[in-house]
């Protein structure tokens, strides 16, 4: 039995919930865009810039060895949370945006060959399509999409059918929908692509904050996160990958820290997952992930998630009890993200009007432009749940909903 | 109209705004025109396309619009069809420009005398210089309309 979390010692950690939008409370139903950041994050950093900052991994002194060592620390504590095997599997990014990139450049161009196939989802956020658009224009990939159910889960018969003639190289789809909230049925995904020699890539960077992820339970070869929704910073993400693939694959960002050895002829690199860390990293901000790993393990990922089932549940009922509102995606498997629209209100208009409550929703694509193609919308907004959100936030946002109704009726 | 709670927002949603919003006149592609262009903003999806006629004269005869957005970009499209018939293209243009200043600062003070009765039907529009994010809804149908004055095809949002 998990211990249900307590809500209000919770949101005491979070110094900027505290704070009121034009005299009123703010209700953050933003937190898939960007979580707020508990105090030990902000403290964290603080104190790494007050009491022992130094550049890292190159200084001979005091200062440089202690930054280095708990710079270094939040890979091991990233390789526990991940259940890494081995902590050099951590490749430092700025974001999930980075590190696909990075694999779409370094695998997709150093190891694809032209005439294989990269397979995505069609509920991907831009960020896991363009870098194969990308691919695909300069290397002769071919880039195939699979199709999502009105539901808007996977639909795995034809998930199996484009991996069927063996050209995919890689299948690269998202852990958990940033608009849908739908999860994928991750190990079913690497099973069948495995079967067929598809390497698989997960972007995880809304699937990481609700559940437990093992990359070796789910036996994916990339998994790529970032570190703001994770109640971290900003400017610190993640790339984990197999060791044996980030040592095949040639450098991505080419500069200082990655090499072993320069001469105008000829340069040799690092060892991983150093190769793929060009340039001085984001120090402060790798330190401040770190202390958000261990706010996130210290309240347990059980706890949150059934926490956050609750929210959804809770949320799935009374937005769908507010005449003319309509709500994107049914999948059984989903996260606290709820996107919808209502009638005779466009999603901007409801946002403008809920922020006047004090209540922040995201409204636009979602960066998932072809997503809102599929369902023949522009655009929705889209309320999204974080540990610290209560029930009562989310009565507030539906009556308030059933005002904005009442305002444009 | 006080029950919803929203009273401080009528600055921004003004009678007319929800009025033109929900029910614009010129809402209709143009059976026959002389010029159109579409106007996408990209970062939240909003898209219009602009029908202009001309009379033999070079002045807009008519004008019709589609539009997928917010009541403020409705609203402001339907306006504009309104508000620029009769006019000369350097003429519209000029209106363009007082128009970008009234609903980026509320007010127009510097603005031609001969523009004032046109600035005034406009002036729904003018709440939303308090909304920085939502000045852009309310231009898009007109660099639309510039783009296909200018015989362009296309128009962003800045």
């Amino acid at each position: 039995m998990t211990m249900p979390l307590d809500i209000a010692r919770i949101r005491a950690d979070f110094p900027i919930l505290s704070q009121t939008i034009r005299g009123k409370p703010l209700v953050f139903l933003d937190s898939a865009a960007s979580a707020q950041k508990p105090r030990a994050v902000i403290d964290a950093m603080r104190t790494t810039m007050e009491t022992q900052y130094a550049n890292i991994h190159r200084g001979l002194h005091w200062m440089s060895e202690r930054t280095t060592d708990a710079y270094e620390a939040s890979r091991d504590s990233v390789a526990g949370l991940m259940n890494a095997g081995d902590r050099d599997e951590i490749v430092f990014v700025r974001n999930s945006t980075e590190a696909i990139n990075l694999v779409a450049h370094s695998y997709g161009r150093g190891i694809m060959k032209p005439g294989q196939a990269v397979l995505i989802s069609d509920m991907e956020h831009h960020s896991n399509i363009i870098p194969w658009q990308l691919l695909r224009d300069a290397h002769g990939i071919e880039l195939r999409v699979a199709p999502i159910t009105d539901a808007g889960e996977l639909d795995m018969d034809a998930f199996e059918a484009l991996l069927a003639d063996g050209k995919v190289g890689l299948v690269a789809i998202t852990h958990m929908s940033n608009v849908l909230g739908s999860v994928t049925p991750a190990e079913r995904i690497v099973r069948l692509a495995h079967a067929r020699g598809a390497k698989v890539l997960f972007d995880g960077s809304q699937a990481i904050v609700h559940r437990r992820v093992d990359v070796q339970a789910l036996g994916c070869d990339f998994y790529a996160w970032t570190g703001h929704k994770l109640y971290g910073p900003t400017g610190i993400g993640v790339l984990w990958a197999r060791r044996e693939l980030l040592e095949s694959m040639p450098p991505f960002l080419g500069g200082g820290e990655m090499i072993s050895s320069v001469t105008y002829e000829k340069s040799t690199w690092a060892r991983v997952p150093h190769k793929f860390e060009a340039g001085t990293p984001a120090i402060i901000e790798g330190i401040g992930l770190k202390a958000a790993i261990d706010y996130v393990l210290a309240i347990g990922y059980d706890a949150m998630a059934a926490h956050e089932a609750s929210l959804t549940d809770h949320a799935l009922a009374r937005l769908s009890a507010v005449e003319g509102v309509h709500i994107l995606g049914r999948a059984q498997d989903r996260g606290g993200v709820v996107a919808f629209s209502l009638d005779k209100a466009h999603a901007h208009d409801i946002a403008t009007l809920l922020d006047r409550q004090g209540i922040a929703v995201r409204a636009g694509h979602h960066c998932a432009e072809p997503l809102m193609r599929r369902f023949n919308l522009d655009s929705t907004a889209r309320a999204s749940f974080g540990i610290y959100t209560t029930h009562d936030e989310i009565d507030f946002l539906a009556d308030s909903l059933l005002r904005v109704r009442e305002f444009f009726a | 109209m006080s029950t919803t709670g929203f009273d401080d927002l009528r600055d921004l949603y003004q009678e007319t705004i929800l009025d033109h919003g929900r029910s614009p006149r010129h809402g209709y592609k143009l059976e026959s025109f002389d010029a159109t262009a579409k106007g996408d903003n990209p970062m939240c999806g909003d898209r219009v396309q602009v029908w202009v006629k001309f009379t033999p004269e070079g002045m807009i005869a008519d004008t019709g619009f589609e539009a997928r957005g917010c009541a403020i970009s409705v609203a402001s499209a339907d306006l504009m069809a309104e508000t620029i018939k009769g006019r000369g293209k350097a003429d519209t243009r000029a209106l363009f420009a007082a128009f970008r200043d009234l609903v980026r600062t509320g007010s127009c003070p510097a603005c031609d005398a001969a523009l004032a009765d046109s600035l005034e039907r406009l002036a729904p529009l003018s709440g939303v210089h308090e909304y920085p994010s939502r000045v852009k809804c309310a231009t898009l149908p007109w660099h639309a309309l510039i783009a296909a004055l200018d015989g362009g095809k296309e128009a962003t949002s800045e």
